[in-house]
């Protein structure tokens, strides 16, 4: 639950039903949990899934610091980054991520596997994970591939001249 | 003792453009060649349009998280050239003038735009470099020339080492060219060299170099497992008389580094004046109606723009501030590029973000307009900033994930220079694409894995000031014969356009003074070579053949 509120935090969605505590629920449609970061995360290919245990104990103890520092009372039936508000989720997210903080290089990791999910689905086949219809790849505006999963693009140029040459231009397209 | 060890004439570190280039002209003129490449070997078909971890996306490149700067490159037998965009521009004359911190001439004096020209020449033949018409220049990078001449500008098409009769505009150029439209050097100087007798072995990562007694050098090498990068399948050890290194500038420091062990003293500048080519690149998100508006953009189908997916890379660049006659740090190209999502995207901003400015609501929503995104790639003049620190236990980085990722010992606190050029680039950018409402920018943050280039250069310098640089101006590492760098680790620093032509120009060049070497070595060799594909053009121009016409 930590951890999809973290990655929610990363690229919010919506949420998945009434009571749910992970999302935030700051944004329409499917965000970074809806796009299967949890699965890339636990995925040993990323290198980082021995460490996610120790990650969610740091966040919330960072978390529970961060509740006292603004007289904050988290509910404690969820963990205590859960109980953040969208708001603090990204201050708390934005400090440990800061140049200077002693472990800011596992939270940027984190959060870029976090991105990933959304924004090129790394844990999916990508032509698959376009024809499943791919919560990130879809909102990005992704097009599909061919039938053969490969892209291509039959239009491409405005063939058009649009600009003057730099006057120092050789014959074959170098500066001169 | 050493009686076990495998033995080749010239053994070549890294399938790059320095060491395709090397490992061509030395088996062709005869040598036994051997070169160990740490990543795998692909084929065309292998080159898949996936993001998915473990398929050629990131089997065939390598990202090395550093302090204060992250490298992109090739990991894969032909290197850079595998996953690189194909622009291949000459660096511009000043460039060779440049003085940098150092208050003298950083290149060495042998080497000029003129001395250089004809290997220029001779890589464009070789590569079949070409420049690009409008009418091969993508959707992004006719916006791009379209907004330059609106805010008075001039714009190029860029030359290219692209078929652009096989290239179907996928924008799949990272994860290798399915269509092999894209001149790598896996259609070039590799078949040459193979055609030739050189023997090419993938996965094989080079640790450390030491000597013979003889003064030949011994290679140790692990075997890097097929799949999983972070698994060693062996090792071993080959001699050799003669080392080219190549591994690209993030590696060839290193080994270098780990290798003073057992060589001796390394000469100081190894490892130091590491450049990223002074590279950062601004997102900008269209206003499309603006660009219909202003430029009357139509892609015929009721769309100005939105055409981010589709195309090849960068085609157009604005060259206007590459004028020898301003001062030095404020001389830069601005060029059009594609940057697929998956590890850059998330370093792009949110222009005038309330909240978080690289994750969080405001970036979603502009993620949802990606296909919006124009990116523009500034090359400005750095500082040789990045010092390598303690070598990792092996390769050049401590790997994370099964492939791509890893963490690296390079350290680079960008100084006033650097971050002053930066600085007016970003504002000319700026300057152009926000003007009349065309667009809102904002450059990508360094303050996550602090800068990032895809143009690593200068860790082990050629130069004339041994203080200042590792090698001399043949390309040999001082101190230590027979020793030659030819990668992007030799250019003496950064070149305000793309750097693979002027690295490729530069092995070229140092290809007769490696073969005498080898001669020298009593290796049974000669220097002659045509183009790979038999052609001598640009030969005619680079070098007189017989003795009797030097002269
Ligand atoms: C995404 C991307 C786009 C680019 N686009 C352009 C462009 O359009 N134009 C341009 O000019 N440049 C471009 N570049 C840069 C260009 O690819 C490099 O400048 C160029 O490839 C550097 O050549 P090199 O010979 O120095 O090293 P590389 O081409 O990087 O070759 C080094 C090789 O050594 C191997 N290696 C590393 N360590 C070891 C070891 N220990 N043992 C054995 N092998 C090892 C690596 O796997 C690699 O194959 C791009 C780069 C990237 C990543």
């Amino acid at each position: 639950m930590t951890l999809e509120a973290y990655a929610d935090t990363i690229v919010p969605g919506q949420k998945r039903f009434a009571d749910d505590r992970a999302i935030a629920g700051v944004s329409t449609g499917g965000g970074a949990v809806q796009a299967g970061a949890l699965e890339l995360l636990q995925w040993d290919a990323t290198g980082i899934h021995e460490g996610l245990d120790d990650l969610v104990r740091l966040v919330n103890e960072h978390a529970l610091a961060y509740a006292a520092e603004r007289r904050l009372t988290p509910d404690p039936t969820v963990p205590p980054f859960v109980a953040l508000d969208y708001p603090d989720r990204a201050a708390l997210i934005q400090r440990l991520t800061t140049p200077g903080h002693p472990e800011k290089e596992f939270w940027v990791l984190l959060s870029l596997f976090c991105n990933m999910a959304f924004d090129s689905a790394a844990h999916l086949n990508t032509a698959q994970a376009m024809e499943d219809g791919h919560p990130g790849l879809e909102a990005m505006g992704l097009s599909m591939p061919d039938a053969d999963g490969l892209w291509r693009f039959q239009d491409y140029s405005y063939r058009r001249e649009f600009a003057r040459l730099h006057p120092d231009t050789t014959s074959t397209g170098s500066p001169a | 003792m050493s009686t076990t060890a495998e033995r080749t004439d010239v053994l070549v570190i890294g399938s790059g453009f320095g060491g395709a280039i090397a490992a061509y002209h030395l088996a062709a003129g005869g040598a036994d060649v051997t070169v160990l490449e740490r990543g795998p070997w692909l084929e065309s078909k292998e080159f898949e349009h996936d993001y998915k971890l473990g398929s050629s996306y990131t089997r065939a490149f390598d990202f090395t998280v550093g302090d204060g700067m992250s490298i992109l490159g090739g990991n894969c037998v032909g290197g850079g050239s595998v996953v690189y965009f194909a622009a291949m521009p000459r660096a511009p004359r000043f460039v060779f003038d440049r003085q940098g911190s150092i208050g003298r001439r950083m290149w060495p004096q042998a080497v000029s735009r003129d001395t250089l020209d004809p290997w220029y020449d001779r890589v464009e033949e070789s590569l079949s470099v070409t420049r690009q018409d409008w009418n091969d220049v993508s959707y992004a990078g006719g916006l791009w020339a379209a907004a330059c001449n609106h805010a008075g500008r001039t714009a190029n098409p860029l030359a290219v080492a692209i078929d652009n009769t096989k290239c179907v505009n996928c924008n799949w150029m990272m994860a290798g060219c399915r269509f092999e439209a894209k001149q790598s050097l896996l259609v070039n100087y590799l078949p040459a060299a193979i055609a030739h007798g050189a023997r090419i072995r993938p996965l094989h990562e080079v640790q450390h170099l030491s000597r013979t007694p003889e003064g030949s050098y011994r290679v140790h090498y692990n075997v890097v497992h097929d799949d999983d990068y972070r698994l060693q399948a062996g090792s071993g050890v080959i001699e050799a008389k003669i080392v080219v290194m190549a591994a690209g500038a993030g590696a060839t420091p290193v080994i270098l580094q780990r290798s003073e062990a057992h060589l001796g003293t390394m000469p100081r500048a190894v490892g130091r004046y590491f450049s990223g080519n002074g590279e950062r690149l601004n997102t900008a998100i269209i206003d499309e109606a603006k660009a219909a508006e202003l430029f009357g953009l139509d892609r015929g189908d009721g769309l100005a723009y939105a055409a981010n997916q589709i195309g090849k890379g960068p085609t157009v660049a604005s060259w206007d501030r590459l004028d020898g006659s301003l001062p030095e740090f404020s001389r830069y190209s601005l060029e059009q590029l594609y940057f697929p999502p998956g590890l850059g995207t998330i370093l792009a901003q949110v222009p005038g973000a309330t909240g978080p400015s690289w994750f969080g609501k405001e970036k979603k929503e502009i993620l949802k307009q990606w296909t919006s995104w124009l990116t523009i790639f500034t090359m400005i003049e750095d500082d040789n900033e990045g010092v390598f620190g303690p070598p990792p236990a092996t390769g050049n980085a401590h790997r994370i994930s099964q492939q791509m990722l890893g963490r690296g010992n390079l350290r680079y606190e960008p100084t006033k220079n650097t971050l002053g050029a930066w600085a007016a680039s970003d504002a000319e950018v700026k300057e152009i694409l926000e003007k009349d409402g065309l667009a809102k920018v904002m450059p990508w943050t360094n303050d996550l894995v602090g800068a990032y280039t895809v143009h690593p250069l200068s860790s082990c310098r050629m130069g004339d000031d041994p203080h200042t640089s590792a090698l001399d101006d043949s390309n040999e590492l001082r101190d230590h014969p027979g020793i030659f760098v030819t990668d992007g680790s030799s250019v003496p620093g950064a070149l305000t356009v793309n750097p693979a032509m002027t690295i490729a120009a530069l092995a070229e060049r140092a290809m007769p003074g490696i073969v005498r070497a080898a001669q020298s070595r009593g290796i049974s060799v000669t220097y002659g070579a045509p183009a790979p594909d038999g052609s001598t053009s640009g030969r005619s121009r680079v070098l007189p053949l017989l003795p009797s016409a030097r002269g």
